[in-house]
């Protein structure tokens, strides 16, 4: 008996431990600085203060928002749109050859993005693959500046975060039950409307899953707008990074990162909500077929 | 021509994602250093990725926390499912949300609440305070697969070892551990990679003595295009293709 329960207390009070003191204890310190005066030597002094977030509503800290909100939301939107036909042709796939294809989809998925992102360096700098073969086809009489562009920041953040909407999109779609789609057609349903109000619906919890896995990301990867983007690109990220490393403002960073885990919250809240409003729409209708 | 349509977007879409990193691992092998013509083969970049002594020593760092981190999130984790699955405890629904916390909240804010928790706590930035990080990260990513295996078992094979008067340790050694096991090997790859190849959480929370790959790597790019990158960067990729192949054999059999 004795064993049994410390084998159990040794389980319980390891996980317990080990969130407590690094997740949770720094999360709430974040919270903490965030409200406290910055020091030139010791990074905080223990003065409440809601000035660093009042900082943040700066005309130069709402620039970067604006900015980082810009770029990760069309970095979503257009994940989406590539990935969405995407994960259903793969559904459509059959079975022996759509094993492989989604270990060709996942490889990506594992690679680091950093090396990912170093390779489409090599791709768009401007003696690179892309321009010479511009070039070749005489589309242009001399190298298109391709990198250090918003373009460019877009293209890397795509590309860097594709796999992370496909994932989730193909798992929706894989999972939906086929014959709501042959029963809505029997019953009439033209093409788009099966897509609108059956597909969609219910591949919901999917695609909010997907968006929070890239826009999140994408608000955060400085190292990407820092390599393609050139210094002109700020991601919150980057502001942030350079709230502790440039300057030293520990509060003001803390600040930023709490609005950072306000979106994250929404976020998650958004995908509880859909992912309820889809189980009861796929209970019901499911139900009648 | 619906189905050429359909074979013909997929193949786009595989394209862009390989197109960069074909390019990557052919050049590796190129002659030239700075054009992008092919000048023939030639393995002289990994000669010298090899004579690159510090970027050598960051390799190893890197391989060290990795495996150091892998394993120590792998036992830890595997510990919690176990505890999430079997026990019920105070704060139980508290500490499993925060599983999910950690995993979805950005990169960057995980290394700032760390790196200013190290530093309150007098911790010197370095390979003690990267390893915990790294733990810290890789560790619901195993909670999460282990727990979503044990979830899928019966769990009347739990009662049936008790009844035959089997320990709880002996009954987690001799009946769960040996079902768990393949994602508890998915999970030790998982978090190996995911170590190797973080940038953000190791950009705040690693000191300038200890400087691992990935940072490296970093800081080389952006001064600019480095043949021994190309060289090294076609080595981390054979190495992530490797455990996801393997990872994925492991699950596929779990699934049989």
């Amino acid at each position: 008996m004795a064993r049994q329960s410390s084998f159990r207390n040794f389980a319980i009070g390891s996980t317990l431990l080990w969130i407590s003191i690094f997740v949770i204890v720094p999360y709430a310190f974040v919270i903490v600085v965030s409200f406290l005066t910055r020091d030139a030597d010791t990074n905080i002094r223990w003065i409440f203060t809601v000035e660093n977030y009042r900082e943040l509503v700066s005309p130069v800290f709402l620039e970067v928002c604006k900015e980082s909100l810009w770029l990760a939301f069309g970095t979503t939107v257009l994940s989406l749109l590539a990935a969405y036909p995407f994960a259903y042709l793969l559904t459509r796939i059959p079975e022996n050859v759509r094993r492989f294809l989604i270990l060709l989809m996942i490889i990506p998925f594992w690679t680091s993005s950093l090396i990912r992102t170093y390779s489409l360096i090599i791709l768009f700098k401007a003696n690179g693959l892309v321009n010479t073969v511009l070039l070749a086809l005489g589309l242009t009489d001399q190298p298109v500046e391709l990198l250090y562009t918003q373009g460019a920041v877009f293209i890397g953040l795509v590309y860097a975060l594709l796999p992370f909407m496909i994932m989730p999109l193909y798992s929706a779609l894989q999972k939906m039950d086929r014959r709501l789609i042959e029963a809505a057609r029997d019953l009439g349903a033209r093409g788009w409307q099966i897509f609108f109000k059956i597909v969609l619906p219910i591949t919901m919890p999917g695609i909010m899953a997907g968006c929070t896995m890239v826009f999140l990301p994408a608000l955060g990867l400085f190292y990407i707008p820092d390599l393609v983007g050139g210094a002109r690109t700020m991601l919150i990220g980057n502001y942030i990074k350079n709230q502790y490393l440039t300057t030293g403002n520990w509060p003001v960073g803390s600040a930023a990162s709490v609005v950072l885990t306000v979106f994250l919250c929404l976020f998650l809240y958004g995908y509880y909500l859909s992912s309820r409003n889809a189980h009861t729409k796929q209970g019901v209708e499911g139900g009648l077929v | 021509m619906k189905k050429t349509f359909k074979y013909f977007y997929l193949v786009l879409v595989y394209l862009f994602l390989y197109t960069p990193i074909l390019v990557l691992i052919v050049f590796s092998f190129n002659k030239t250093k700075y054009s992008t013509n092919w000048k023939g083969f030639t393995l002289e970049w990994y000669r010298q990725l090899f004579e690159n002594e510090p970027l050598m020593e960051a390799l190893g760092n890197s391989l060290m926390i990795a495996l150091s981190s892998s394993i120590c999130a792998t036992f830890l984790g595997t510990l919690a499912a176990l505890a999430f699955y079997r026990y019920r405890f105070w704060g139980r629904k508290v500490m499993y949300s925060f599983i999910y916390v950690v995993m979805m909240s950005p990169d960057i804010v995980m290394g700032i609440s760390l790196l200013m928790f190290f530093i309150s706590l007098g911790l010197e930035p370095g390979a003690l305070t990267l390893l915990l990080a790294h733990i810290t990260f890789c560790l619901p990513f195993v909670v999460v697969t282990v727990y979503a295996r044990i979830s899928g078992f019966d769990h009347h094979i739990i009662d049936v070892a008790k009844d035959l008067g089997a320990s709880e340790l002996k009954m987690f050694w001799h009946v769960m551990m040996p079902m768990i096991m393949p994602a508890i090997v998915a999970g030790w790859l998982l978090s190996f990679t995911l170590s190797l190849d973080d940038v953000v959480v190791s950009f705040f929370t690693t000191g300038p003595y200890f400087e691992i790959l990935p940072l490296k790597i970093y800081s080389m790019v952006r001064l600019g295009i480095k043949p021994e990158i190309n060289a090294l960067s076609t080595m981390m990729l054979l190495l992530s293709l490797v455990t996801v192949t393997i990872s994925h054999l492991v699950i596929k059999e779990n699934k049989q």
